[in-house]
């Protein structure tokens, strides 16, 4: 009972502080200083006290957008399991119910974007969802590859596989690397999109929220940061799938992998450009066939 | 007749009323609402006589059957039904009712004093057809069935046969059902000819799969699977479903493509162990469909040649879960039967309640604007908000997202190929037919966000969509009873598991390893709750930031469009632009039709134009068949001499024939081959 409470918590808590650290590791490579660490959480506080303006013509969708936006990936968390605690809803196939809970909060965010009527964030909702459906393959060859490493349909059991390193570790490493860019793609950052830009054509998923303004944009600030978090710990849980004996010092080990690989994040943001646009689909394509070798190399 | 008991009876009493329910309408005043009101309330009063009989089988009883002399080759015909019939029953009996309610308000005899006659006496005949197909167990009295509904269906889906269109969409489904129905005249030989009866029932370990059976089942495969619209012989589906008056859309392709499902079932359930290959076919079958369906779907324009596309990739969903099935029986493992077939059956009931909703929401579009352009719509939501939200809900269940329905019968379905990959006997064609498929749902909920993006949100492209209006109450009644139970439909399937239950045992009952519950294959009461809990967290958000929102200063103003200043509704993202990287850049060259495009040229250009027509025929059918058949034309031109024009010669051949064919049986006899 208390691990479920800590989960909710950290869940609900702790996702402003991963974009604070990736802005300061940036902020490190570019030789400044940088916002602060907590700069997240002040700008939702400050979000959520405005008012909002909503664009001429637009309904109920608008603002279903940025509510599935947190709902979905906060659920979602609730089938994960955070470092060597099992999650706290748990069956066989679970994992397609974490896949389209996620499914969900991308039809309404896509859906809000073309409840605008404007021609720019149709064009980010188009691409969204045009990549977003090169991504689903990898991250299911990657459920195939590890329900069949772990014998197990549930992601509590899937992602617990400590000895799978020793046993399959040339098909996890293939999983884990494209899931490395699916998490990058998901989370639109580079190379697949600047989250700092807001006026560039080439962006996907910053252009799908310009007219969210107010507690409605700080709802799909506070969502893109739950998603972050989640799709970290899915991807620090492949990586490390190892129980540290100690039911405390799990939960610090589990916090400092996800603050890693915020860091890590932070760390390709600084030295790669982002992709041409044509080129993203190639990259995703490339995370496929990555986790589809990694199934292959299973398969006998 | 022996044997009926009361289910029968009532059965059949209730597919005679809807055979019946137009009749009257013919002989009714020209004009007159009579006619149509008689017709919406036979068929409602069949649908609810034949509902009790198909639940009472499916969820009880252990079904009927009759027997009838006749006359006809292979001596009786016999009816029966088992809880596989009682399933495919239920939407027969469900959405053509819904159909002819909503048609009181779409298509009113006022309205369409030429063909609204024919319209209503062949949406009743083919209703009560695709009833006696899923009950005939004898090979002629199914095929008289079957031919039956294939021309009510030809006859209702081209009741608009003004239009070259509709007649052009009409003439390649007559083609393409007949190319089928010889495929089951063969199929049916075939059997007769193994089991030496037509009658389709086997012995308790069923058919020995080996010899002609393989025959049997590639011929049962093009004939059902051409009805079904399984990837490739699906070319005539998105043309005539997108051509029929809506109702009957929907209920061609929420019924009528299932009763191809249910006969590749009915015959594959004769045989005891299906070989390997038979499932690993459908399954790929299945998937390549998936992916085809969604694909093609997303690039279109015309919203009911979207929804059309969907249904191929619904059936490819169905027909993967089938081949899992299949696959389950021929290694005798009882969990891939119960997961494929029982993912599968979910699917087809789901799929029954959804696409029909998304039809008749089609239909409201359609009857509201006047048009099927989704280019020319827009801010539908403000005008037509009933019928927005149940279009949404559609939208959602359609794209299998939690809680509604769909998501539930996929679920089973992807459950069904993990296992078959993850445990040992692993199969490697569900390892990727797992990722196909949730490349195919990614790809449809693209399809999906444009179709109810471009429809019924932003702001209206033309005249026709500002001027749109709620339909009457008969048409959204309808619609509402179908969103409400795409609701609750899914929440609910751990009480369909025992029906479903029933239904693999029907047709697995003769394969060796047996079937096992689906309730201890899948953990189907959690993924209820579960997805339940979601529903109400969703619901639990939306209340709170409905709260939050409120104490906040809301106000209004231009949306932000590049700091242009001038924003008009004709700037928005259309469905062309919107589908534009799926349809162009991600789908192969083949499957594309090019753009057409002027680009401007030299220093002082006239004016560019590219446009992004949507193929107005299936790729198949453009780069594969119409070739082919050209081909074939010419080679056969030389037999034009044969062919007289007048009717007197016409019959002389059959004569002729059929002194041929007597020659031949009688020399046969004096002759007898060695």
């Amino acid at each position: 009972m208390i691990h479920i409470v800590v989960h909710v918590l950290l869940v609900l808590a702790l996702p402003p502080l991963l974009t604070g650290v990736i802005a300061r590791t940036k902020a490190a490579f570019a030789g400044r200083n940088g916002p602060p660490l907590l700069q997240g959480y002040y700008d939702l506080a400050r979000l959520f006290r405005k008012g909002s303006i909503l664009p001429e013509g637009s309904g109920w969708v608008f603002l279903a957008g940025p509510v599935a936006g947190v709902a979905a990936p906060l659920f979602a968390s609730l089938l994960l399991p955070f470092g060597g605690h099992t999650a706290p809803v748990s069956f066989a196939g679970d994992m397609i119910l974490f896949a389209y809970v996620l499914a969900l909060s991308r039809f309404f965010t896509a859906a809000a974007a073309l409840d605008t009527g404007s021609a720019f964030e149709g064009m980010g909702a188009a691409r969204e969802v045009a990549f977003s459906c090169l991504a689903e393959p990898a991250l299911f060859f990657g459920f195939v590859a590890l329900a069949r490493i772990s014998g197990s349909l549930s992601l509590s059991q899937m992602l617990g596989t400590g000895p799978g390193w020793v046993t399959a570790g040339a098909p996890l490493v293939l999983v884990a690397a494209s899931w490395a860019i699916v998490l990058l793609a998901e989370n639109c950052r580079i190379p697949f999109d600047d989250p700092n830009t807001h006026l560039e054509l080439t962006m996907i998923h910053e252009v799908m929220v310009l007219d969210h303004g107010g507690p409605a944009f700080g709802l799909v600030l506070y969502g893109a940061s739950v998603k972050l978090f989640v799709l970290s710990a899915l991807f620090l849980r492949v990586v490390f799938p190892f129980n540290v004996t100690d039911p405390r010092l799990d939960w610090i080990a589990f916090v400092a992998g996800i603050l890693l690989v915020a860091l890590s994040i932070g760390v390709v943001e600084s030295v790669m450009a982002r992709l041409r646009l044509v080129k993203v689909p190639q990259l995703l394509v490339g995370a496929c066939v990555l986790s589809a070798f990694g199934m292959l190399l299973l398969a006998r | 007749m022996e044997g009926a008991g009361p289910d029968g009876a009532l059965l059949l009493g209730a597919i005679l009323l809807l055979a019946l329910s137009g009749v009257p309408g013919l002989f009714a005043r020209k004009g007159g609402s009579g006619g149509e009101r008689l017709a919406a309330i036979l068929t409602s009063a069949a649908s609810v006589a034949g509902l009790v009989p198909a639940v009472r089988i499916l969820f009880f009883g252990a079904g009927f059957r009759m027997e009838f002399p006749s006359p006809l080759p292979g001596g009786k015909v016999l009816l029966a039904a088992d809880p596989l019939s009682a399933l495919f029953l239920l939407p027969v009996f469900l959405v053509p009712a819904l159909g002819a309610v909503y048609g009181l308000g779409y298509w009113p005899e006022a309205g369409h004093l030429r063909d609204g006659r024919k319209l209503r006496f062949f949406m009743g005949l083919l209703a009560a057809s695709m009833a006696v197909v899923l009950i005939a167990r004898s090979g002629v009295g199914f095929l008289v069935a079957w031919e039956v509904m294939a021309l009510a269906a030809f006859f209702a889906a081209t009741t608009e046969d003004r239009q070259p269109a509709v007649r052009e969409a009409g003439w390649i489904y007559l083609v393409a059902t007949h190319a089928g129905t010889l495929g089951l005249f063969g199929m049916t030989a075939l059997l007769g000819a193994t089991t030496g009866s037509f009658a389709w029932e086997a012995p308790a370990s069923g058919i020995a799969a080996t010899g002609s059976a393989h025959v049997v089942f590639l011929l049962a495969l093009l004939g059902f699977g051409a009805k079904a619209g399984l990837f490739p012989f699906h070319f005539w589906l998105p043309g005539a479903h997108a051509g029929a008056p809506s109702h009957v859309s929907a209920v061609m392709s929420g019924v009528m493509l299932k009763v191809g499902l249910y006969g590749l079932l009915r015959v594959t359930s004769l045989y005891g162990a299906p070989p390997a290959w038979w499932g690993g076919l459908v399954l790929v079958l299945g998937a390549t469909s998936a992916l085809y369906g969604a694909t093609l779907a997303a690039g279109q324009g015309d919203i009911k040649r979207l929804l059309a596309y969907s249904s191929i990739e619904n059936v490819g969903i169905a027909a993967t879960g089938i081949g899992v099935a299949l696959l389950g029986r021929a290694a005798a493992r009882p969990e891939w039967i119960a997961l494929g077939l029982g993912g599968a059956l979910l699917h087809v009931l789901f799929h029954s309640l959804f696409k029909p909703l998304l039809f008749l929401g089609a239909g409201a579009v359609l009857h509201g604007t006047g048009t099927r352009e989704m280019d020319l719509m827009g801010g539908l939501l403000k005008r037509m908000p009933k019928t927005g939200a149940a279009f949404a809900i559609g939208c959602a269940a359609v794209v299998a997202l939690p809680p509604l329905n769909g998501f539930f019968s996929e679920f089973v379905v992807y459950l069904g190929l993990l296992r078959a990959f993850s445990g040992p006997g692993e199969l490697l064609l569900a390892g990727f037919a797992a990722p196909a498929l949730a490349l195919a749902g990614g790809v449809a909920l693209a399809a999906f966000v444009k179709l109810f993006g471009v429809v019924f949100l932003g702001n209206p492209r033309s005249e026709k969509a500002a001027h749109a209006h709620e339909p009457g109450l008969s048409m959204r009644v309808p619609m509402l009873l179908l969103a409400g139970a795409c609701l609750v439909a899914g929440l609910l399937s751990p009480l369909l598991v025992p029906a479903i239950d029933r239904a693999t045992g029907a047709w697995a009952g003769r394969s060796p390893g047996g079937a096992m519950p689906l309730s201890s294959a899948a953990p189907i009461a959690s993924v209820a709750i579960w997805g339940a809990a979601f529903g109400a967290f969703l619901a639990l958000a939306a209340a709170a930031a409905a709260l939050l929102l409120r104490r906040r200063s809301l106000s209004r103003g231009p949306t932000w469009d590049c700091g242009y200043a001038r924003p008009t509704a004709r700037m928005q993202y259309t469905g062309s632009s919107f589908g534009e990287w799926i349809a162009f850049r991600l789908t192969p060259r083949v499957a594309t039709s090019p753009l057409e495009e002027r680009l401007p040229e030299g220093i002082f250009p006239r004016g560019a134009r590219v446009s992004a027509p949507a193929p107005a025929r299936d790729p198949v059918l453009l780069r594969f068949l119409e070739p082919l058949a050209a081909k074939w034309a010419r080679r056969f031109s030389g037999l034009h001499a044969l062919q007289e024009g007048r009717l007197t010669f016409y019959l002389v051949y059959v004569l002729g024939t059929l002194v041929a064919l007597l020659a031949w049986s009688v020399l046969r006899g004096w002759f007898p081959l060695p």
